[in-house]
């Protein structure tokens, strides 16, 4: 379809060398950070210094590329790990993009150089135990004393939550939703890792406790003031996971397609010659093509100012839809050796299984698309 | 030291060929190129020796508009400036003719040091980088996997067969020819990208630079490689198939 030649040289460059990458830093250790359930924090450093961490943010040490680039590098990474590429979307779209637009001149010179290098790792705290998809319901408080804010409350699926210097943790205050940065060490703050996960395995995810924790007013992010701006970051993540996963699927489709050429069954003949199986892998280029120009769009769009969540949302839902169904095909097509973790469809799947619900589940986007084109919102 | 680094583009390596249509070349519509790998080595190579020596190092490039990328893939790597020698299918000329453009384009710059890789990726002649060496009247060494400066030159290791190395000592200006593998491939980081944009890519018409330049051996005809190798299967009680074996590899193989 010629897809490339719809992204400039640049883009193409900045494609190529995340690929390479993936390739050297992350493909070879995949697999048994995966059955170890650990991530592999050794590459932090490096994704630092290839500019991955806030790529599309400006200044304080970031790249400054476009968000073209940024979703392109989302897709790289993911074809190697959803877990590796969540890591970079926590950091730079939910922790680096709040600071960098919701914080003080202060916060960006302390927070965000450090973040851009791996230096310092950030976690974002909005989900409760009993507010996933309704954030808004939330019993995080944070009460004025003096020149403190004091916070209580309880965070749960929180990726890089216990390894994070820094959290972006929500809070009700003074009768709005607010933003404060919660450091590493403050007393009253505590984590805890989620342990028996059979998806995100090399992704680190846990509870937040805040029992009483004092903090300086001037940790409170001085913009982020309503639910809005917490939802503006799930936006900027959200863009990036409709990229990301387009890689997810190419790596499952491009395993079935090559084992559907060397597997012989029946008459000697690869299966890749069989109408069903061409069948099938005919579904998925033409999805994943689909996913590509839509991301690429919404891609565009954001570049001129002009993506708004409805857009977003129809992106997230319907590559990850997509991307889930190419797991699932592939590992079909490879029958019982798809089972097996040496090859990625698995762990694809089940990585997949997470990203389809979280940053919005597919149900919430559905009904940001509806409200958006019934102007009737029907999340209750 | 001013360095010079001859690139090649070529067809990334993981790619399916076909024939063209005419058969003297391969089909390049659905094409995907990369920077020749000898080539990136020596890029490589000229950016250690700039880091340690100071200087610069101008990637060199000759081709139609598809090498823009992998001038700036040299550019985002670290390269200072470029020269794109633009030049539509550059796979008819031979290395002779290749070689006096890339020389042309050389003396113009007038440089300490002229890398390139030892051969390509395509075509595989290991010829350019010697001949142009020839035709500027500077010495030049192969097949490189090290380089030191040396007093007012460099010592150069070189890969010989069976895992011996020789150490050579060259003055300057010279060519060198570099070996895949003389150090680690550096990335083209986000900031080397953006960086790349504000970087000067001097553009010169490969016939402005030489009107005249004929190539000696022009590509008439590709073919594919056809199988040539076969299995037989001596059947039999191993007595028999051990006989008819010796009889094989006496008149047909005549190996006994």
């Amino acid at each position: 379809m010629h897809i490339d030649s719809l992204f400039t040289e640049e883009e193409l460059l900045v494609r190529q060398t995340a690929r390479e990458f993936v390739e050297e830093h992350v493909k070879p250790v995949i697999r048994e950070c995966w059955n170890e359930g650990r991530f592999p924090d050794e590459i932090i450093p490096l994704m630092g210094e290839m500019g991955f961490f806030g790529a599309n943010l400006e200044g304080y040490g970031c790249a400054g590329m476009s968000n073209v680039d940024y979703g392109l590098i989302m897709q790289e990474i993911e074809r190697g790990d959803s877990g590796v590429r969540s890591f970079i979307s926590v950091q730079s779209a939910l922790v680096m993009f709040p600071i960098h637009a919701y914080g003080s001149e202060e916060q960006k010179q302390k927070w965000l150089p450090k973040l851009a290098t791996g230096e310092a790792i950030g976690c974002f705290g909005l989900t409760e135990p009993d507010f996933g998809s309704n954030p808004g319901g939330m019993r995080a408080t944070a009460r004025l004393e003096g020149d403190e804010w004091v916070l209580n409350g309880e965070k749960t699926w929180i990726t890089n939550g216990s390894i994070a210097d820094v959290a972006v943790v929500w809070a009700r205050g003074e009768g709005r939703v607010r933003g404060f940065l919660v450091e590493k060490g403050t007393p009253g703050y505590t984590t805890s890792d989620i342990h028996g996960k059979l998806s995100m395995r090399a992704s680190v995810t846990s509870s937040l406790s805040l029992n009483e924790c004092r903090i300086p007013v001037a940790n409170a992010l001085p913009g982020a003031v309503g639910l809005k701006t917490a939802l503006s970051c799930l936006t900027q993540a959200r863009y990036g996971i409709g990229w990301g996963v387009i890689g997810a699927a190419m790596e499952c489709y491009e395993t079935a397609r090559q084992y559907s050429l060397d597997r012989k069954q029946f008459d000697d003949k690869p299966i890749a010659s069989h109408q069903l199986v061409q069948e099938k892998l005919a579904w998925m280029i033409t999805e994943i093509t689909k996913a590509q120009l839509l991301a690429l769009h919404v891609g565009r769009l954001k570049d001129q100012g002009k993506a708004d969540p409805a857009h977003v949302s129809m992106l997230k839902r319907n590559n990850v839809a997509i991307a889930l169904e190419c797991a699932r095909i592939s590992r079909d097509l490879l029958g019982a050796n798809g089972i097996m973790d040496e090859y990625p469809l698995m762990r694809h799947m089940a990585n997949l299984e997470t990203v389809k619900t979280y940053e919005g589940t597919d149900h919430i986007h559905a009904l940001i698309i509806g409200e958006r084109v019934t102007g009737i919102p029907a999340y209750r | 030291m001013k360095i010079v680094v001859a690139l090649k583009q070529v067809i990334a390596r993981d790619s399916v060929l076909r024939l063209s249509a005419d058969a003297r070349w391969v089909d390049e519509t659905d094409a995907a190129y990369e920077i020749n790998e000898a080539d990136a080595y020596a890029l490589e190579a000229g950016l250690q020796l700039k880091e340690k020596q100071g200087g610069e190092v101008i990637a060199l490039c000759a081709g139609p508009g598809r090498v823009s990328k992998a001038i700036r893939e040299a550019l985002a790597k670290g390269a200072d400036r470029a020269i794109h020698i633009a030049l539509d299918q550059p796979e008819q000329l031979d290395s002779l003719a290749t070689a006096r453009l890339l020389v042309e384009a050389v003396r113009q710059e007038g440089p300490d040091l002229v890398l390139t890789g030892l051969q390509s990726d395509d075509v595989g002649a290991g010829q350019t980088g010697v001949v142009a060496a020839e035709l500027l009247g500077w010495p030049h060494v192969t097949l490189v996997v090290g380089i030191e400066p040396a007093g007012g030159g460099l010592r150069v290791r070189r890969e010989l067969e069976g895992g011996w190395f020789q150490y050579v000592e060259t003055p300057l200006p010279a060519v060198l020819t570099i070996q895949s593998g003389i150090a680690r491939l550096r990335y083209a980081t986000l900031m080397g990208i953006k960086r790349a944009r504000s970087k000067e890519v001097r553009r010169i018409d490969a016939r402005e630079l030489l009107p005249q330049n004929e190539t000696a051996a022009p590509i008439v005809r590709l073919r594919e490689a056809e199988k040539t190798k076969q299995t037989q299967i001596l059947e039999g009680p191993p007595a028999e198939a051990a006989a008819k074996l010796v009889e094989k590899l006496k008149f047909e193989a005549r190996v006994l």
